[in-house]
């Protein structure tokens, strides 16, 4: 497969503290690619070293199959969890700035710019300062510096921590946008919910070290446990429960029974559910059946879980 | 255009368009043209003040010494008892009353001479009336012994040793005090920039720390590229500053002498009319001596030493600077700054204090060579020495090339080590940074 990024047995030190053990990504070129974990896990070291802020102890990082370089910078957007903008600079002159910086020329700047603002409909904030602004137009403008160099990787560190809804929507839907055009995206944040809608691949980051990655598809496969939300009209709610649990011989059922609208959770003992809605269907009216996918955090709670109970 | 430079251009431009620098820069010289002006006034006021003392004058002796100046006039009180001149006094607000009995003669005349006052009187004014009694009494003791006025003239004379190099040229004293003083004002140039401007970088780098933005931008240079930009693109704003300052604080000089009438040259007249004080015969050699010390202030080597001023000045302030860079990076405001402040302002205070007290009184000796050596005290220190020239009689050559290269080895160190904290520091929130916690840092 091709891959944009590739991180190879990164390992990082900060005293006696261990950032990073052993890290290694593999980034397929055009997905969106989510680094989930809790705070403190590694997440922002890895991020630094990709954008080549901090360097890695041991560990290689290969960028678009080359070992990374100062030059990728150009090439590399990446919003900070802790961003911010000068505050007595005019929003003009600082876009202006930021974006010389990642090495466009000045009218390329000043073109890219103008159909941003007008995209975002802040052609009039050009001439302000940034502390006029509100937090909410200033994260509007550190987006569009991010995006502007139109890089092959963007980079967003807990993207949607302190958006308001409807900015955050705005945000979402650009950044799909980008990946349609082809853009490879990286997703890191320790709010699992928040991007897994989004996320093709993930790698799950605990105390150092990955725990688990792949493709997040494959991933929830392999973690089905044949959970199934069930709702069905019965006349006698409770004896069918009892002749479930006989039938297919499962321990309790945890129910409710509203208007004759019976609601259950079950887990079934393997993946063959359709002498189950067989059953089902000869009792009643089956109005809901869905299978209980787990979340990615459900996940990462099971193997750090797991984990603890090999150790 | 490359990164720096673009870095170079934001920091200066930040740092220029700063609403509180471009009022210093505006106000300064009118501050300071208004404090010489203030204090030129209240002098003048304070001069002006004139003292009325009464004076009861009982004997024969000092009848004709007591004359009006511009400072004080006398009273004189004739046939009135003590009491009666010392009431007439107090309630005419006089100053005092001198008190001058009738006595045998003059030395117990002037035993019982008393100096009445409301309070304790200024010494000013006690030192006034002393020189005038005291005058009267050499005169006394002159004519008593025979002497004559003009005898004493002419035995109380000044000697002024002359003093020459080996070579015959003719040495001036205090020349060396008046070129040190030169070298000194460089050095304190090179001070006074690296304590304002590197505190401006300090800042700026706190700043850049406190909105966040700093991981923005390194995510697109070199933490060392910015910190290199912060600290060049400052000086360039502080360098733009004094040039405005010295031009402009020569306008208003000019114009302030204008406004209050006074002729500049009347100032060169004044000062060559000085020894004019002196008996007749000497007026030649003192505007000769004059002359001498002009040719030898022209002769200074200002050149050497402007030019050593820039590469101490260069050096020196990029050492500096850097340090002062690291600390903004560790710290997250600039209350915690003060621990790491004060143990840089040391060796630039000690330098000035070591040159003012050791150095213009031996530019040559130990202290004075330890010191330009040492690379914390050298940009100032070794300005202070340069002016006595290099080579013989002035720095030993290798004393230059020692310092410099020094100041050289130091500033790569320096710089080296400050752009590590830097790297780490700027990272870092929410923690007030230790010592111990710094040099952890090194070694991340």
């Amino acid at each position: 497969m091709d891959h944009i990024l590739v991180a190879d047995k990164l390992t990082k030190n900060f005293g006696d503290h261990q950032a990073l053990n052993h890290v290694s990504i593999q980034m397929p070129r055009g997905s969106i690619y989510g680094v989930l974990g809790p705070n403190g896990a590694g997440k922002t070291t890895l991020l630094r070293i990709i954008n080549q802020i901090t360097a890695p102890d041991q560990g290689q990082v290969f960028f678009d199959g080359q070992p990374l370089k100062p030059q990728h910078v150009t090439q590399i957007g990446y919003l900070p969890e802790e961003r911010g903008l000068y505050k007595s600079m005019k929003v003009g002159e600082q876009t202006m700035y930021l974006a010389q910086l990642k090495g466009l020329s000045k009218t390329e700047a000043k073109t890219r710019l103008k159909y941003w603002f007008e995209r975002f409909d802040i052609g009039d904030w050009w001439g302000r300062k940034v502390q006029e602004l509100s937090k909410g137009m200033a994260q509007k403008i550190q987006f569009i510096v991010t995006i502007l160099h139109e890089p092959k990787l963007l980079i967003f560190d807990e993207p949607f921590s302190g958006f308001d809804p409807i900015n955050a929507n705005l945000i979402k839907d650009e950044i799909l946008a980008l990946k349609e055009k082809g853009t490879s995206i990286i997703f890191s944040t320790h709010r699992m919910e928040t991007v897994e809608e989004l996320c093709e691949y993930i790698a799950l980051l605990n105390e150092a070290e990955i725990i688990l990655d792949g493709k997040l598809s494959d991933i929830k496969k392999a973690y089905k446990n044949n959970k199934f939300e069930v709702g069905i009209h019965v006349t006698e709610g409770e004896g069918i429960v009892t002749e479930i649990q006989d039938v297919f011989s499962i321990s309790s059922i945890h129910f409710n029974e509203i208007d004759g609208q019976l609601n259950f959770d079950i887990q079934l003992p393997d993946s063959d559910t359709r002498s189950f809605l067989n059953y089902l269907s000869e009792k009643g009216t089956i109005n809901n059946f869905v299978e209980r996918i787990p979340s990615t955090s459900d996940i990462f709670i099971q193997t750090v879980q797991n984990k603890l109970g090999h150790v | 255009m490359s990164k720096l430079s673009l870095i170079i251009r934001r920091e200066y431009l930040a740092k220029v368009r700063n609403k509180s620098f471009v009022i210093m820069t505006i106000l300064s010289p009118v501050l300071l043209v208004g404090m010489i002006v203030l204090i030129a006034f209240l002098t003048k006021v304070n001069d002006s003040e004139k003292r009325v003392i009464g004076l009861l004058n009982e004997g024969p002796y000092f009848s004709t010494d007591f004359n009006p100046t511009d400072s004080y006039s006398y009273l004189h009180f004739n046939d009135i008892s003590l009491e009666a001149a010392k009431d007439s006094t107090r309630s005419m607000g006089f100053y005092g009353l001198l008190y001058i009995p009738e006595a045998a003669n003059v030395e117990t005349t002037l035993m019982n001479t008393v100096f009445y006052t409301e309070d304790a009187p200024l010494a000013a004014v006690i030192d006034n009336l002393e020189d005038i009694f005291q005058y009267r009494l050499q005169q006394f003791k002159l004519t008593s012994i025979g002497i004559s006025a003009e005898e004493f003239a002419e035995i109380d004379d000044r000697f002024d040793m002359q003093t020459a190099t080996f070579d015959g040229d003719q040495n001036l004293k205090g020349i060396n005090e008046i070129k040190a003083l030169i070298g000194g004002g460089f050095g304190y140039l090179i001070m006074m920039f690296i304590i304002i401007y590197g505190g401006f970088v300090m800042r700026s780098v706190i700043e850049e720390k406190t909105s966040r933005i700093i991981e923005v931008i390194i995510s697109s240079v070199r933490p060392f590229q910015l910190m290199l930009g912060k600290i060049i693109g400052t000086s360039l704003a502080g360098i733009t500053q004094f040039i405005i300052w010295i031009i402009s604080a020569a306008i208003l000089l000019v114009v302030v002498m204008l406004f209050f009438g006074i002729d500049v040259t009347a100032l060169n007249q004044s000062a060559s009319a000085m020894p004019a004080g002196l008996p007749g015969s000497e007026v030649p050699a003192a505007v000769d001596t004059l002359q001498l010390y002009a040719e030898e202030l022209y002769r200074f080597p200002w050149l050497m030493l402007i030019f050593f001023f820039i590469i101490y000045f260069i050096l020196g302030y990029l050492i500096y600077s850097s340090i002062y860079a690291a600390i903004g990076a560790a710290v997250d405001n600039e209350t915690d700054t003060q621990q790491f402040i004060f143990p840089i302002i040391l060796p630039l205070m000690l330098a000035i204090y070591v040159g003012f007290f050791s150095v213009f009184g031996n530019p040559h000796g130990p202290i004075a060579v330890g010191f330009s050596l040492f690379p914390l005290t050298s940009p100032i220190v070794m300005l202070m020495r340069l002016p006595s020239g290099i080579g013989a009689g002035g720095v030993p050559v290798w004393q230059l090339i020692a310092s410099i290269a020094l100041l050289i080895i130091t500033f790569i160190g320096i710089v080296w080590l400050a752009a590590k904290i830097y790297r780490v520091g700027i990272l870092m929130y929410g923690k007030k940074p230790t010592y111990k916690e710094l040099w952890k840092w090194l070694k991340y």
